[in-house]
């Protein structure tokens, strides 16, 4: 080592898509790796303890909503990027429903300008029509020019056809990805939760498996039409999972993800009308969470992405059917899926950083490998140790946490972004 | 019973419990002065969200007579109007010192929310589709008035079930107390899925009637005909509708049943609902005594009973 190390974390498992090896890591004053090494003498560099823990990639969340510019007492760009830091995230896409809507290269600018000061490192996603009103194509090509690559309506899909074929014919040119929020509205409107044995004893208006289908189906066939590459958002039913199936099966250019939430619990938690359970898509049956196990499992679903939809406790307060939908996910997003997939480790993170990392078109800086020369933006997993959630603890600005009270295993003990550890011991550090 | 949100917490003793402490108050209710002390120096709220006249005086006359002050929050000349949060709303009631609230509110679930925040006991008047279970505890003794029991007895509901709160909590309590129950609705009306429900389903109301004990019709609401659920009213008549020459294939012993307030002419006819075996005044007159029964539960005692054999 020429260059003098400024981190040094040692005694940790490496687990990356090369595969898994015991490795301590250097990392230089450029935030780049200097050195993977069996052993490595920290000299006068600090020290991150990986002792008994996985060393991997950051992880990358395609999906989540950091509400500001416009609602900035559920979320700001610094308390979700402190808690997505908390989560193992090194990168997030933000949605682009904000307030304004990131549809233009100045809203771009704001939220790009705000993400420089978070601690990790922030993305954003554009919107593909004005306003997202499914009427006027947004100007994708000058968000683009700023590095956004990925975009969404999210929060509705493009309800037209025509519209939807033209929006990817134009980001096929732009070398950019459309994701698509799959919900036919004309099926889902009124409806609050699933349609199914819950919506129909508790009384509460349903929104069918179908009104997600219908969209994918679509979507597919608008893919084969134009060639566009195209990603599936959230997917949440076992028909939206096996249609993803069958077009991977067929060739098609398609991706998608799925949300911890979507195979973590049915709508079965509705019961006690808490609206904490209330999201969009929303929560489905056990058949529908068996499938995006599988779904996951087998490579048909790329990426876990967490849907971290803040809101503050106010709104979530009102009746079921006026609360707004979502649920705060970064924190809690990797100990689910080391809980609940029963998968290796090594499909875990794949599913968490580096496939979603190829998604947002990022790879380049995220999702490894971990190897000299590439961005030191990683996260150490103590996967043995187990913690109980706990809302008020939480360093997102909202408390709106489904899973309060439950036992998970897997804890992020330290992140490091750009060689700077942001999260030590399973403190933020700023 | 700390409070009363579901005929599903009574469970049939509950239910049972309930109807036979109606009794005593349908006793009292037909004396010369219809009050006792029970509730005495206790308050009760009406929280109506939704305008349910008749369920807000019936809960109120109930209060009254048994001694319990009153007071109505009016959603519609109040702050709520303005943006306040059920919550809030809540909270500012429970300061002025009440012992009960009886919420109705057009959302469902409302009032299993109130109960996770009040400390005050809440009874729930009907919450958005979902349930009324004072009205099921009326049916319920309506109909062990006229016909004994309903072990046994077949009931038809009839109309508009997706979107009724009474049909939820009928099909509960009825099947709780040993009714058979079936459904008689367009599959548009009816919830989509009956998985776990107790019932059968109908489409021909013909059939149905000539086997039945009691037949229950719901209120048809004017907008389902908006909502492409229904192409007509004038169909739904057709085929739904207790026309007079429909009531000829009821039993004569079979009762005719509405929670109100009926659309004559269109989910029953007039002449229907005038004839003998139609019990809706008796459902109105046992809602009073059946709701003291469950505020004398939630907020009595044994010893504050004055005069009233517990039987
Ligand atoms: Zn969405």
């Amino acid at each position: 080592m020429a260059e003098a190390a400024v981190l040094v974390v040692t005694g940790g498992r490496v687990v990356d898509r090369e595969g898994e090896r015991p490795a301590d890591i250097a990392v230089g004053a450029d935030g780049r790796i200097l050195a993977v090494d069996p052993s490595i003498e920290p000299g006068g560099a600090q020290v991150l303890d990986a002792t008994g823990c996985v060393v991997a990639p950051g992880l990358v969340d395609l999906h989540t909503h950091l509400r500001e510019p416009g609602r900035e007492e559920a979320e700001t760009v610094e308390s979700g990027s402190r808690a997505a830091a908390l989560g193992g995230f090194t990168a997030v896409v933000a949605m682009p429903n904000t307030e304004p809507t990131v549809d233009n290269a100045a809203v771009v600018s704001q939220v790009l300008d705000l993400g420089k000061r978070g601690l990790c490192e922030v993305f954003t996603a554009g919107a593909i029509t004005v306003g997202r009103e499914g009427e006027q194509l947004a100007p994708m090509g000058e968000m683009a020019a700023l590095g956004v690559r990925l975009f969404t309506d999210d929060g509705r899909g493009v309800q037209d056809e025509r519209l939807m074929r033209r929006a990817l014919e134009y980001a096929s040119g732009l070398d950019v990805t459309l994701a698509q929020h799959c919900e036919v509205e004309s099926l889902s409107r009124g409806g609050h939760m699933h349609e199914g044995a819950w919506s129909s004893r508790l009384g509460i208006p349903g929104i069918p498996a179908q009104a997600e289908e219908l969209m994918v189906s679509r979507d597919l066939a608008l893919v084969e039409l134009t060639g566009a590459r195209m990603h599936f958002q959230h997917l949440s039913t076992a028909g939206s999972v096996e249609l993803v199936r069958a077009a991977k099966a067929k060739g098609l250019p398609v991706t998608a993800e799925a949300c911890p939430h979507h195979f973590t619990l049915t709508h079965a938690a509705l019961a006690g009308y808490d609206p904490v359970f209330k999201v969009n898509p929303p929560l489905r049956t056990d058949g529908d969470v068996a499938a995006v196990k599988r779904g996951l499992g087998d490579g048909t679903i790329d990426a876990i992405a967490t849907d971290h939809a803040p809101h503050t406790q106010e709104t979530k307060e009102a009746p079921f059917d006026e609360a707004p939908c979502g649920m705060v996910g970064l924190e809690t997003a990797l100990a689910l899926a080391l809980t609940e997939l029963e998968l290796p480790i090594e499909r875990v993170l794949a599913l968490l950083s580096w496939q979603p990392a190829a998604i947002a078109g990022i790879a380049d800086s995220h999702g490894g490998p971990v190897a000299v020369g590439r961005p030191a933006n990683l996260c150490v997993i103590d996967t043995g140790a187990s913690w109980v959630v706990d809302p008020a603890r939480s360093a997102s600005r909202s408390r709106n946490n489904p899973y309060a009270g439950r036992t998970l295993t897997g804890k992020v003990r330290h992140t490091v972004l750009w060689g700077e550890p942001v999260v030590v011991e399973g403190e933020a550090q700023r | 019973m700390s409070h009363l949100l579901s005929v599903a917490d009574l469970g049939a003793q509950g239910i049972e419990e309930i109807l036979r402490l109606t009794d005593s108050f349908v006793e009292v209710s037909e004396r010369a002065i219809p009050k006792v002390p029970a509730l005495r120096g206790k308050t009760v709220v009406s929280l109506f969200y939704e305008d349910s006249t008749r369920t807000r005086l019936s809960f109120e006359t109930a209060a009254k007579r048994l001694g319990a002050d009153t007071m109505t929050f009016s959603v519609g000349t109040s702050s709520v109007k303005k943006g306040e949060s059920v919550r809030d709303t809540v909270q500012t009631i429970e300061a002025m010192g009440v012992d009960a609230i009886v919420v109705r509110h057009a959302s469902a679930g409302v009032p299993w929310q109130i109960a996770r925040w009040a400390s005050s006991v809440i009874v729930n008047a009907g919450d958005g589709w979902h349930e009324h279970p004072t009205q099921a505890l009326l049916d319920c003794y309506t109909i062990r008035r006229r016909l004994g029991s309903l072990q046994g007895r077949r009931i038809a509901i009839v109309g508009d079930i997706k979107h009724s709160r009474v049909a939820r909590s009928d099909v509960l309590a009825f099947t709780m107390l040993g009714a058979e129950v079936v459904l008689v609705a367009p599959p548009t009306l009816l919830p989509p899925s009956l998985e776990g429900w107790p019932v059968t389903v109908e489409h021909d109301l013909d059939e149905t009637l000539s086997k039945v004990d009691v037949v229950y019709l719901l209120r048809m609401q004017l907008e389902r005909q908006r909502e492409a659920l229904l192409p007509s009213l004038r169909e739904y008549t057709a085929r739904y509708g207790l026309t007079p020459r429909r009531a000829e294939h009821l039993g004569a012993d079979a009762i005719v049943m509405h929670p109100g307030p009926m659309n004559r002419g269109v989910e029953i006819a007039a002449e229907v609902a005038d004839l003998p075996n139609a019990v809706m005044v008796d459902q109105v007159r046992n809602g009073v005594a059946v709701r003291m029964a469950v505020l004398f539960l939630l907020l009595g005692s044994g010893t504050q009973l004055e005069g009233v054999d517990r039987g």
